[in-house]
């Protein structure tokens, strides 16, 4: 029943230079091999493909940006199936298209912006024509009453000025709200007061065409005379950004303007939709083959990624690489790499060598949807060595069932049952969706987890008779209240004095002898003090469940050091470890069940606590009155367990690094010794050596494959088994 | 005729899962109470004076299959609840396709 990690073996392979990358493709759809990088000291920019990922990033730039574009305004369709892998000549034509794709969007997006840049200005012409309207309708009278006030006391003098002051010459134009109040407050200071500006708030706001964003701008005229004034006026207009207009001066002309810009807003509307359907279509069809195109770019950078980690051969005529596999697949990867031959139309077989190395082995082990669950928990504690033994198939039963032991509700179980079941009945659905949101997805990945926790919560439902917080009663209640009475232990008067009363099960009758048939009796739901006899119950049988878990785990343990043949390990740790839990841990297992079994009602109020037994076991106490010994002989067997279990700590912890120091020192002597001892000089020495490793150092083994020998020198040899 | 469209899509089914649980939990509590299950003892308006009858426990089960009848009439509401529950998540489907 042990299950370790799969047998993995490290071959070489050798690959004609065109059929490389197919036979590449055909092992990743597989899935089943690992490749060593072999130009670990090479930059990556320095590659042999490193061109090629170039292109492959390019392509998926211009895929991201069409995401952009598409994000808003189309659905991406994602079919089921995944996409085969693209031979070399189908990348250059996925260049082609996606490169013409992108030019043809950006002019599309560029055009689009032109246009309503156009239709902004015109829309924005088209209401300052309507609102100066309004100004000079009421501004005629101005140029009279102007500087008639000012100048009247120096009209005799000036005369030619009023004249000359009829010609009044303005400026109309737009600006964001946001900026009126500095450019009137700017335009008051710079002009001396000598302007005059009349401004009101569009109606409607407009859309920016650059950023998409409403603004609301305000329409202004400014009336000025002469020509610095307007130099002034024009910079200060500039500065603020506000767009100046041509506008006639007289009404006539006025009109006619606003029916130009009326037939040319027309126009341009209908430009602009003929424009955005055109993106759009371009768009539409593009969304088509996004998915199957970010499928295939990301399968061809990844062939080429893989490429890279392998050399080339001085003849430039073959690649070699150097894969991990499991043993037991070879079969199916001699069977893609012929596929891969042959698609690509090159002759020559790829060669497998098998290679003989000290380097540990990945660890592989092989998972369905069902176990890929377990196996993942498991994993995140650490993942084990090659060839340790597995612990996620044990997780399978115990994790759920631990969980159950905690949860044992009945009635919330085959909630979280149903709930699982139809996870698990809709999978297929389910994972077409392909949900980003977290949570969903852990729940998900987990479904048969979960579904283990809700058959195992049912029973443990049934154990505590739990249903929702209430018992079921199913068998009919071994505990009777009228003995009781029949007793006359309780009447009328205890009735009515007492408010809690006790069922006292020593007396005939209350109880029948014979305990409910499964699970904990329904009258203890009713109980004031069940808490205090469930919590005692469920504590004690978690103990027990987590000392026996406890136990197992430590079995397993010597099952690795069988298998790895480490006899130092079996009898330095295995044979300490399992002293002291069972001196101590055991035996207070074997203490719970005892006083489960040996008290009965009638002296179970002289019943001794475990736990203060325990702690005096420890402190050597044993003059408490208070508590009475469980058994005869405790005192004695108690010390022998406990100054047992002392020993076996100073065995477990101190010995080992010792032996080890001394067989790492004697290593590194035998490596010194052999240029120096040729004669009977050297043997003396190795002797003299010894006695220092007095301990078990003789039974050590070297050659077992652990980690620790990584430093060695890697011995190759290449067995060639011919072209198969 | 105003629209009768005034949950949205997620609300409607919110009220559709609550409606769902409060129906069957709702019916099973009636049962149970019917019964005079034991374990309820603790949810039924009983006095002192309900436990002075000599004729046995006859009150006290009227009283048990009073809070029975109340907890079907929830049942009942909860009812009309999922029905306007699922009438809602229907018109919300109706829109989404007419928009589509």
């Amino acid at each position: 029943m042990a299950f370790r990690s799969e047998e993995m073996c490290l071959t070489q392979l050798f690959l004609q230079v065109e059929a490389a990358y197919c036979c590449v493709a055909e092992l990743g759809e597989l899935g089943l091999v690992q490749f060593r990088d072999l130009n670990m000291n090479v930059n990556s920019f320095q590659r042999k493909f490193v061109n090629e990922v170039r292109r492959c990033e390019s392509l998926e730039r211009i895929l991201r940006f069409l995401e952009n574009e598409m994000e808003n305004e189309t659905v991406i369709i994602k079919s089921e199936k995944y996409p085969e892998t693209p031979l070399p000549r189908e990348m250059i034509d996925l260049e082609t298209v996606l490169e013409k794709l992108e030019a043809e969007l950006q002019e599309a997006n560029q055009n689009q912006q032109t246009l309503k840049q156009n239709f902004l200005e015109l829309t924005e012409l088209k209401h300052l024509l309507k609102k100066t309207q309004d100004f000079f309708e009421t501004e005629t009278s101005l140029p009279d009453d102007f500087f008639s006030e000012d100048t009247s006391g120096l009209l005799e003098l000036r005369s030619t000025p009023a004249a000359a002051a009829a010609k009044l010459g303005f400026t109309a134009g737009v600006i964001k709200r946001e900026r009126m109040v500095p450019f009137e407050r700017l335009l008051w200071r710079a002009c001396r007061g000598n302007v005059y500006l009349r401004y009101t708030e569009m109606d409607t706001p407009l859309e920016d065409p650059v950023t998409r964003e409403e603004v609301k701008k305000n329409v202004f005229i400014i009336f000025y005379q002469g020509e610095q004034l307007r130099q002034k006026i024009k910079k200060i207009c500039e500065g603020f950004r506000a767009t100046v207009y041509p506008c006639p001066e007289s009404a006539t002309e006025r009109r006619e303007m606003v029916d130009g810009v009326n037939t040319r807003i027309e126009d341009l509307n209908t430009v602009i939709t003929q424009t955005e359907s055109h993106r759009q279509r371009l768009l539409h069809e593009a969304a088509v083959n996004l998915w199957t195109w970010g499928i295939k770019v990301k399968k061809i950078k990844a062939i080429y990624h893989i490429l890279n980690l392998c050399n080339i051969d001085v003849t430039q005529q073959c690649v070699i690489a150097e894969i991990w596999f499991p043993v037991v697949d070879t079969g199916r990867i001699k069977r893609a790499l012929k596929q891969g031959m042959e698609r690509s139309g090159s002759t020559i077989a790829p060669i497998l060598t098998a290679v003989q190395t000290k380097m540990s082995p990945p660890t592989f082990n092989r998972t369905n949807k069902f176990t890929a669950g377990f196996q993942n928990i498991v994993d995140a504690y650490g993942v084990g060595n090659y060839r340790e033994m597995n612990p996620a198939p044990y997780t399978i039963i115990t994790f759920p069932f631990l969980f159950a032991v905690m949860f044992g509700d009945c009635g919330h179980g085959a909630v979280m049952l149903g709930f699982a079941l139809w996870m698990v009945t809709n999978e297929k659905a389910l994972l077409a969706q392909k949900s980003t949101n977290e949570i969903w997805n852990t729940f998900f990945s987990g479904r048969y987890l979960i579904l283990l926790m809700g058959i195992f919560s049912i029973y443990t439902g049934f154990i505590y008779n739990d249903c929702f917080s209430k018992s079921l009663n199913i068998f009919g209640s071994s505990w009777h209240i009228r003995p009781m009475f029949s007793n006359s232990t309780w009447n009328e008067h205890v009735l009515e004095e007492n408010e809690a009363l006790q069922l006292d099960p020593a007396v005939p009758g209350v109880y029948s002898g014979n305990p409910y048939p499964f699970g904990i009796d329904p009258i203890w739901n009713i109980a004031k003090n069940k808490l205090t006899f469930l919590n005692s119950y469920k504590m004690k049988m978690s103990v027990v469940m987590g000392i026996t878990q406890m136990v197992f785990g430590v079995i397993l343990s010597l099952f690795n050091h069988i298998y790895f043949r480490r006899t130092i390990n079996i009898v330095l740790q295995f044979i300490p470890e399992i002293i002291f839990i069972l001196c101590l841990f055991g035996y207070l297992l074997f203490m719970i069940i005892f006083k489960w079994c040996y008290y009965n009602v009638h002296v179970s109020q002289y019943a001794p606590s475990i736990l203060i037994h325990f702690i005096n076991m420890f402190l050597f106490n044993y003059n408490d009155p208070t508590n009475s010994p469980l058994y005869t002989h405790q005192k004695e067997v108690q010390s022998f367990l406990v100054i047992f279990a002392l020993i076996a700590i100073p065995w477990m912890l101190l010995i080992k690094p010792f032996i080890l120091r001394a067989n790492h020192l004697k290593a590194q002597r035998m490596l010194q010794l052999p240029p120096i001892s040729e004669g009977p000089a050297g043997d003396t020495e190795v002797e003299i050596t010894q006695p220092n490793n007095s301990k078990k150092a003789g039974r050590e083994n070297h050659s077992s494959g652990h980690g620790g020998h990584d430093d060695h020198e890697e011995e190759n040899y290449l067995k060639s088994s011919g072209p198969w | 005729m105003v629209s009768l469209l005034c949950c949205g899509p997620r609300l409607a089914a919110c009220g559709i899962v609550l409606s769902a649980w409060g129906v069957i939990m709702l019916i099973l509590l009636g049962i149970f109470f019917n019964v005079h299950s034991a374990v309820l003892i603790e949810d039924v308006p009983f006095t002192e004076e309900d436990f002075d009858d000599v004729h046995g426990p006859e009150k006290i089960y009227r009283l048990y299959e009073q809070v029975s009848y109340n907890c079907f009439i929830a049942a009942g509401l909860y009812v009309l609840l999922g029905g306007f529950s699922f009438c809602q998540v229907r018109l919300n489907k109706r829109k989404e396709y007419m928009v589509r």
